[in-house]
């Protein structure tokens, strides 16, 4: 091994006078170390380990520091305690937005930022580099594989058809904790009606709130949930181990897809290397022969022309809308009224 | 003839320098005309679009459970990001108080009306923006309240655009320029195009074509015409006056001098005393002498007038020597002197006969004045490359030793002409005439024997 791994797994630990909380941590040495890069990112560590270690191979001196935190934990880490990180990467693209808005990223580019279509990166600030579907992910001992619901309708459908069989069974994200929940509760909401329709039957069924997708898959996968709605579709695909058990589903009315984002923070130490970097995680989309290595969904360039039911979310100031606080407030309690259906 | 005008700047460099400049000046205005309308027209758009942001915003304000509720639709948000990627700020208040948004970002003043949105440019957070700022009354558990909204926006994509604009103009400014100058080339070469017709016209004609100008002229040449051609018969009227003016002269100075000679002989034949026939002679003398130099004086005075207008004309010069030997044989023939001369080939040359001719004729009179009686002089035409060459050589008593290059100044005579009869001028109107037809006169004594030697000599051109 040409460097070596510590691994931190303390779960939470205090970072030296700062608030935000961290999940994870890795350091991973390079055997001659000239720079270290510090990242911040909500993407799993396990997942994106692999993704570190190529970007160490092509530049063998530097280590990366890498802290794993919940989307809100980076806004606070980046904003309120100021923390210095040369690299941003977050799956909370409405955050990723507001940031680079008010000033907190550096501009890049790079060949490879220029090659990005016009919906996968927000002026020079923010660079998307994966493409995430929120899927369906049913359960196979209540569904055939064959006539599975396709679409929001046909699930509705099927729900009211079968109350019984739903009941308690139904799973989705508590959008109140889950800011990927709530970004794509608000896009399904922007995008058509029927998601309030959803929400209301989802609710008479009592749906199951979870703060992650992982934990929801595992309950489709165990028979406790029929479904699980806007899971994130790469999650379910990597959990290799019950592949038979859950059907995975990208309704055909519409598919929400999360574009996952890096940007520079405004304090920086190392700008150039994490442009480097961004580069680094550009190119698996860019360069069809690294797309096999990469551990999330890459970008499709042609996306928009090639499937109509694909939606990707698109990075810019619209994002902020959701975040205002009445807005919020409203939103929120429009579905607690749905889902929770305490009138 | 004198070459020199004064010359200042040149037309055709004053109507380009002036039209170039007026070009350039039309091109920087068109630019900043362009280029103010373009940043006008940005700041419109934007202002449009932050209008209509903020009128849905406001739209949007509803009061629910008695309080104030603001549902900011996403519109109002991404459609500032259609026209640009710039950044967005917003903050909303009720009757002044912070209800949503950035709490710090400043407002445009001046909001008379309500449906009058005010715009302000600021700077937030370290960058220029562009805000707009509206409101709308309500009523609140029926007491009215103000809901104040302001949007604003950053000014990159616009930045960006006027960027774009000016560089075009400036291409477009550059362009017009660019045609502007061929166009003004043109122009210019057009208008003076008669001025150089005229010049070349008139610096065309022969010496002696003395017309007046004819072909016609932008009206603004009539008066120089006019002047010139009024100038040209002037010209042509004191040209023929002095013509005749020196022929008259000649006749006038002439015909009295050959009648007193001819009384002062008749009256020799008469007189009988030595003293009185003396007196007589060294009369007789002194008339011919006045006789020849006025004789002298008005050929050289010809001579000097002719050649400030060179008639050029085409001849034989072998022809025009043969004519002279054979009228001035009989001259020679009084001294017995033998004139050598043979015809050979035709010698064709260009230039001014009559003044060619004088010349000669001037030669050939000083060698048989100055060869004594019974001797020969010999005439050779030979024709080189580049011009023709007429050798006369004597057996006189050759040019005296000292002073030769003087000889041919007006008034000059050797000290071996003591004896004969001469003004001075035969030498001066020989080397003029060679002179004014790029030619020259070589005077020497002949290496082999005693004798003159002088060669007249003329170029081909
Ligand atoms: N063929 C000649 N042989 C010897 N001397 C000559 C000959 N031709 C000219 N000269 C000398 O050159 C002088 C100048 O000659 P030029 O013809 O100018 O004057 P000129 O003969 O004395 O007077 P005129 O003006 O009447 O001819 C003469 O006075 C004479 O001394
Ligand atoms: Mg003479």
């Amino acid at each position: 091994m040409r460097y070596l791994l510590f691994a931190l797994a303390l779960g939470m630990f205090p970072t030296l006078g700062f608030s935000f909380e961290v999940d994870n941590r890795r350091i991973f040495s390079a055997q001659t170390e000239s720079q270290v890069l510090k990242v911040i990112s909500t993407a799993d560590l396990d997942l994106f380990a692999g993704v570190i270690e190529a970007f160490q191979s092509q530049n063998p001196s530097v280590s990366v520091d890498y802290f794993e935190v919940s989307s809100t934990e980076l806004v606070k880490a980046l904003v309120e305690d100021d923390a210095q990180f040369d690299l941003a990467v977050s799956s909370a693209m409405d955050l990723q937005t507001k940031l680079a808005n008010d000033g907190m990223a550096l501009p890049f580019r790079s060949e490879f930022t220029a090659q990005l279509p016009e919906w996968a990166h927000w002026q020079d600030l923010v660079f998307a580099f994966t493409q995430e579907p929120a899927a369906l992910v049913f359960s196979a001992r209540d569904f055939d594989r064959q006539s599975v619901p396709r679409t929001r309708q046909d699930l509705i459908a099927f729900m009211r058809s079968h109350p019984m069989q739903f009941k308690n069974r139904v799973g989705t994200y508590d959008i109140r904790s889950s800011g990927l929940g709530y970004l794509f509760a608000t896009q399904d909401a922007r995008t058509s009606e029927t998601y309030w329709r959803l929400a209301e039957v989802m609710g008479n069924m009592n749906a199951q709130l979870y703060c992650c997708s992982g934990k929801m898959i595992e309950d489709v996968g165990s028979g406790k949930l029929a479904f699980a709605y806007n899971v994130l579709g790469s999650y379910a695909a990597a959990q290799t181990n019950n592949q038979d058990d859950i059907i995975i589903v990208e309704p055909s009315d519409f598919t929400t897809l999360m574009l996952r984002s890096a940007l520079i923070p405004k304090n920086a130490k190392q700008p150039q290397l994490a442009g480097l970097f961004i580069d680094h995680l550009l190119s698996f989309s860019l360069e069809a022969s690294k797309a096999g290595d990469f551990p999330f969904p890459t970008l499709q360039r042609d996306v928009l022309e090639q499937e109509t039911a694909l939606r990707p979310i698109r990075l810019g100031p619209g994002l902020m809308v959701y975040l205002d606080r009445l807005k919020r407030k409203n939103f929120l309690k429009a579905w607690e009224n749905a889902i929770l259906q305490k009138q | 003839m004198n070459d020199h005008v004064t010359a200042t700047r040149s037309i055709r460099r004053r109507l380009i320098v002036r039209l170039l400049a007026s070009a350039a000046i039309l091109a920087v205005i068109l630019f900043l005309v362009v280029q103010s309308f373009g940043r006008q027209l940005g700041q419109e758009s934007q202002d449009n679009i932050l209008a209509a942001s903020v009128t849905s915003v406001l739209d949007a304000v509803t009061v629910q459970d008695g309080a104030l509720n603001v549902d900011i639709p996403y519109s109002a948000f991404s459609m500032l990001g259609n026209i640009s990627d710039d950044r967005v700020f917003y903050r909303i208040e009720q009757n002044q108080a912070y209800l949503t948004g950035y709490e710090d970002l400043p407002f445009a003043e001046g909001l008379t009306t309500e449906s009058q949105p005010a715009f302000a440019t600021e700077q937030y957070l370290g960058e220029d923006i562009r805000l707009v700022t509206a409101s709308r009354k309500l009523s609140l558990n029926n007491q009215p309240v103000v809901v104040r909204a302001t949007i604003a926006q950053t000014r990159n994509g616009q930045k960006q655009t006027l960027r774009q604009i000016s560089q075009t103009v400036l291409f477009l400014g550059i362009g017009f320029f660019a045609i502007a100058m061929v166009l003004t080339f043109y122009a210019a070469q057009s208008t003076i195009g008669p001025l150089r017709r005229l010049a070349a016209s008139v610096s065309r004609r022969g010496p002696q074509d003395l017309r007046p100008v004819e072909s016609p002229v932008p009206s603004e040449m009539v008066p120089l015409v006019r002047s010139l051609n009024q100038f040209i018969g002037r010209l042509k009227k004191s040209l023929s006056q002095s013509e005749e003016f020196i022929a008259e002269a000649a006749h006038r100075v002439r015909t009295p001098l050959a009648t007193v000679r001819m009384q002062a002989e008749v009256t020799l034949r008469r007189v009988e005393r030595d003293e009185n026939r003396e007196a007589l002679r060294e009369m007789i003398r002194a008339i011919d002498e006045s006789s020849r130099a006025a004789g002298q004086l008005l050929d050289h005075a010809m001579v000097t007038f002719r050649t400030d207008h060179l008639v050029v004309e085409s001849f034989d010069f072998q022809v025009l020597v043969d004519e002279l030997v054979t009228r001035l044989r009989p001259i020679a023939e009084l001294k017995e002197i033998d004139l050598g001369w043979q015809m050979g080939k035709p010698a064709l040359i260009k230039g001014d006969a009559i003044l060619i001719q004088n010349a000669v004729r001037k030669l050939i009179d000083n060698a048989i004045k100055y060869s004594p009686t019974e001797s020969s002089i010999k005439l050779t035409l030979s024709q080189g490359r580049s011009g023709i060459s007429l050798q006369l050589i004597d057996q006189g008593i050759g040019f005296p030793e000292k002073d030769f290059e003087l000889l041919t100044d007006r008034f000059v005579r050797g000290s071996n002409a003591q004896d004969t009869i001469g003004s001075g001028l035969g030498l001066t109107i020989a080397d003029d005439v060679a002179n004014a037809h790029g030619g020259s006169l070589e005077l020497k004594n002949n290496t082999e024997g005693v004798g003159a030697c002088v060669t007249f000599y003329l170029p081909l051109r």
